[in-house]
């Protein structure tokens, strides 16, 4: 298990080391950052200027070193836009993003799992039907359309929550329904499929025909087999829900870390999209390993093939 | 709020704006209730030390909190005084100032001419970073020559200097600044101005309530209204919402085609305003050697291109068709020049005369610039043969290629810095930087004399040389002036201004 486990962690490592190059060598792909920060009004002095006070005009290889030098260490530099440590600024909005994200996954797998067994219990009855349905459109509607109804109708016109804005924990309750809903189908289906395989199974028919209650045969025997590939998504789905909610933190007013990362991208404030990269990458990283970790506890064939 | 019969609930699920037209019910007045103005940027604020902010957003904020030594009335075009009570030209390049006694800024210290020389001798060094160095590069130093007066030393003649002291060059409080710094001041914003911040969160929310204490005679006196919350919300849909349930009482920068459903639920306003579209032709690129380097391709292109129904459609509201270089709201931007009318026929004309009868192929970058437009050019082009290839990027990488000499073609926008004058213009493009692709001399020593001569009218004739040559030579070509819809509360009284910069220190109820 130990060996394990130090396995993952070492590719762990490496994605984070590979995705932070590529993020880093992206940023100078996409354009010239001095001319980006020394604004659209600036002069090609002024460009001039921040390209050395920033040290733009080193090799990208000598600044992308110097960066990871200091990250190793702690420093994640300062934001060039905010003229404030990294650190703190992410420090500042990260707690929205979490709350978002922890809260949206976990109103989508409470929903989910529990469709997801009706489901399977009886394929294609009307509980199947309606999970069919509400899944479809999940995926089918865009979130930002779903966002800007919701607040149409409950912010606009019955006044029941505001309309944006994270002030309140009242804000929160219509982005994490809308993000919920967009992370609830994948969720629901696997649960579904899942079930329906094991349900299926030589062991499960000997735990019926022995007589054992409905209710120990799913949850004690079935659920425990089906839920392997769930936690696999579920730790994806978590990461994208983290990691991707820049279009519900737009549409809501919420400022969390989606949207200073796509804020910063498009100033070019390299070191905080830096920072978010590698803190992005490094919690998806995280969530697989656990989600592996958690699968080969669950499982113990998987311990023995790795 | 009424319910709403499914019938509606459908027609609105159609699209936002027109959704919110059938929600009935009269929103609240939140604002005028407690004398608070809600404001939405949609976009972040920077921190508050004016010498480095790029953003309308920050530069409207500090506007409120700061002042200058002087102030322009936009109405009447006029430089009036604001810290300073009187100034004076003392020589070619040295200005005095006499300062207002009495001034106090927001925590509580005396203005007095220690804070002139200590903020403006530390921006003026390079190793401050002050963003723009058009802003500060013509001051060499400031001293002191006694408690209310102040000499500035010029580094070289600048006409724009008087401009740029009318509150682009905010002063500070010199103790707090000599000690904190551009970040310290930043954080905690101290100024002589008519509001003071009492709280942010920098980027997210700032919160500012009128300063009391604000100087009598200050071009920026009156403000009635005791509270400004200033929110980043980066949706515009999610603003227009906000909007019309009435927990917003000013928004701005609404496209053309949303301001006009919004219309019937709120008060909009449409103003003109310094920044100007334009396709730029750089007769230097590659090496002199594309077809734009011909004077009648240029003036085909300008011929063929439908400037009056672009603008209509797609910038509507305030905006016209410009000839010229400039703004005609900027002062020398000279009016009676060489204007080239959509005429499709003339074009062919003067491409076949050019040797380019079968038409050429050639890139056009469009930054910042709304896809349809580059769109509708690249149409009307290829009606006359000259197949354009589109590209868009970010102004940063568009600019890049264009000082790199990559381009024939720009087509972006240029704000002036909201400064009516056209040095801030022209002197950028063809004055012989790095931006200026054009290189002709005639035009660049024409911009030179203009931008240093104190005479108004020296300036104004030789702009007006320039301006002439440059719509003769079809260097440009000028698309329109851009226009800013605003959107208020319909009991807010606001008068937007072309320099783009909010005074809400003149807003009120109705």
């Amino acid at each position: 298990m130990l060996g394990y486990i130090s396995k993952r962690l070492l590719v762990a490592f490496c994605v984070c080391a590979t995705v932070s190059a590529i993020s880093f060598a992206l940023m100078f792909l996409s354009g010239d950052p001095a001319i980006a920060i020394a604004g659209a009004g600036g002069r090609a002095q002024d460009a001039e200027a921040v390209r050395i006070a920033y040290g733009f005009d080193r090799p990208i290889v000598v600044q992308y070193l110097d960066w990871i030098g200091s990250a190793l260490t702690g420093d994640l530099g300062r934001s060039i836009y905010f003229n404030v440590p990294v650190t703190e600024i992410i420090g500042n909005r990260v707690g929205v993003t979490l709350n978002l994200g922890v809260l949206s996954f976990l109103l989508a797998l409470v929903v989910a799992v529990p469709l997801g067994i009706a489901a399977a219990l009886r394929p294609n009855g009307w509980i199947d039907r309606l999970a069919l349905v509400l899944a479809v459109t999940g995926q089918a509607i865009p979130s930002f359309w779903l966002g800007l109804m919701a607040i149409v109708v409950f912010g606009v016109w019955y006044g029941w929550v505001p309309i944006s804005g994270a002030e309140t924990w009242q804000g929160y309750i219509l982005p994490v329904i809308v993000l919920s809903y967009y992370a609830m189908p994948a969720m629901m289906r696997i649960t579904r499929s899942g079930m329906i395989d094991v349900l299926a199974t030589d062991y499960i028919r000997a735990a019926r025909a022995k007589g054992l209650p409905m209710g120990t045969v799913i949850f004690r025997h079935a659920l425990r087999n089906a839920v392997l590939p769930l936690v696999s998504l579920a730790a994806v789905q978590l990461g994208l829900l983290l990691s991707g909610s820049i279009v519900i933190e737009s549409v809501f007013a919420l400022n969390g870390l989606g949207r200073l990362a796509w804020e910063s991208l498009l100033r070019s404030d390299l070191p905080v999209v830096q920072a978010i990269i590698l803190i992005l990458s490094l919690l998806y990283v995280l969530l697989t390993t656990l989600a592996d970790i958690l699968n080969a506890v669950l499982d113990p064939r998987l311990r023995g093939a790795s | 709020m009424t319910h709403h019969t499914p019938k509606y609930f459908l027609s609105g699920a159609l699209a936002l704006a027109t959704s919110l037209s059938f929600a009935a019910g009269t929103p609240a007045m939140a604002g005028k209730d407690d004398n608070t103005l809600n404001v939405a940027f949609a976009s972040e604020p920077e921190p508050l030390d004016t010498y480095k902010i790029a953003g309308r957003q920050g530069l409207i904020l500090a506007r409120h909190i700061y002042d200058g030594l002087l102030y322009k009335n936009l109405d009447t075009g006029e430089i009036v005084p604001a810290l300073a009570e009187s100034w004076e030209f003392t020589g070619p390049l040295t200005m005095e100032f006499t300062l207002r006694k009495g001034v106090k800024f927001h925590n509580g210290a005396d203005f007095t001419a220690d804070d002139v020389v200590e903020t403006l001798n530390t921006v003026i060094a390079p190793e401050y970073g002050t963003r723009y160095s058009i802003s500060v590069d013509w001051i060499e130093s400031v001293e002191k020559l006694a408690d209310d007066k102040v000499r500035i030393n010029m580094s070289k003649p600048f006409a724009g200097a008087v401009e740029m002291l009318a509150d682009a060059l905010p002063i500070y409080p010199h103790e707090f600044f000599a000690e904190n710094g551009s970040e310290g001041i930043s954080a905690t914003p101290i100024g002589t101005g008519p509001y003071k911040l009492v709280s942010q969160e920098p980027g997210i929310r700032y919160e500012m309530e009128r300063f009391e204490d604000h100087y009598t005679g200050s071009p920026k006196s009156g403000a009635t209204i005791d509270k400004i919350i200033v929110r980043t919300m980066p949706e515009m849909n999610t603003q227009y919402a906000e909007l019309m349930s009435g927990d917003l009482d000013w928004i701005w920068r609404i496209p053309p085609d949303q301001a006009k459903q919004l219309e019937s639920r709120v008060q909009i306003i449409s103003a003109p305003i310094m920044r100007i579209g334009y396709v730029g032709f750089a007769p230097e690129a590659m090496g002199g050697d594309s077809p734009i380097a011909d004077k009648r391709v240029r003036q085909a292109l300008i011929h063929a291109t439908n400037r009056a129904a672009i603008t209509e459609a797609f910038a509507g509201g305030a905006s016209k068709v410009l000839n010229t270089a400039c703004n005609p709201a900027q002062f020398g931007c000279e009016q009676d020049v060489t204007s080239y009318d959509y005429d499709p026929e003339k074009a062919r004309a003067l491409l076949a005369e050019a040797g380019y009868e079968d038409g050429f192929e050639m890139e056009m970058v469009f930054a910042a610039m709304p896809r349809p437009t580059a769109e509708a050019v690249a149409a009307d082009l290829a009606k006359v043969g000259v197949t354009l290839i589109l590209n868009e990027q970010q102004y940063s990488s568009g600019i890049g290629k264009w000082r790199a000499k990559e381009l024939p073609a720009f087509f972006s926008n240029w704000g002036s810095y909201g400064i009516g004058d056209t040095a801030f213009i022209l002197s950028n493009f063809f004055g012989g930087g790095d931006d200026d692709l054009v290189q002709d001399a005639e035009v660049a020593e024409l911009l030179t004399v203009a931008d240093t001569a104190s005479d108004r009218d020296v300036r104004a004739e030789n702009y007006s040389m320039a301006v002439k040559k440059i719509a003769d030579e079809a260097y440009w070509m000028p698309m329109y002036n851009f226009n800013v819809n605003y959107g208020l509360a319909e009991d807010l009284n606001f008068t937007p201004h072309p320099d783009e910069f909010a005074r809400w220190w003149n807003s009120s109820w109705k």
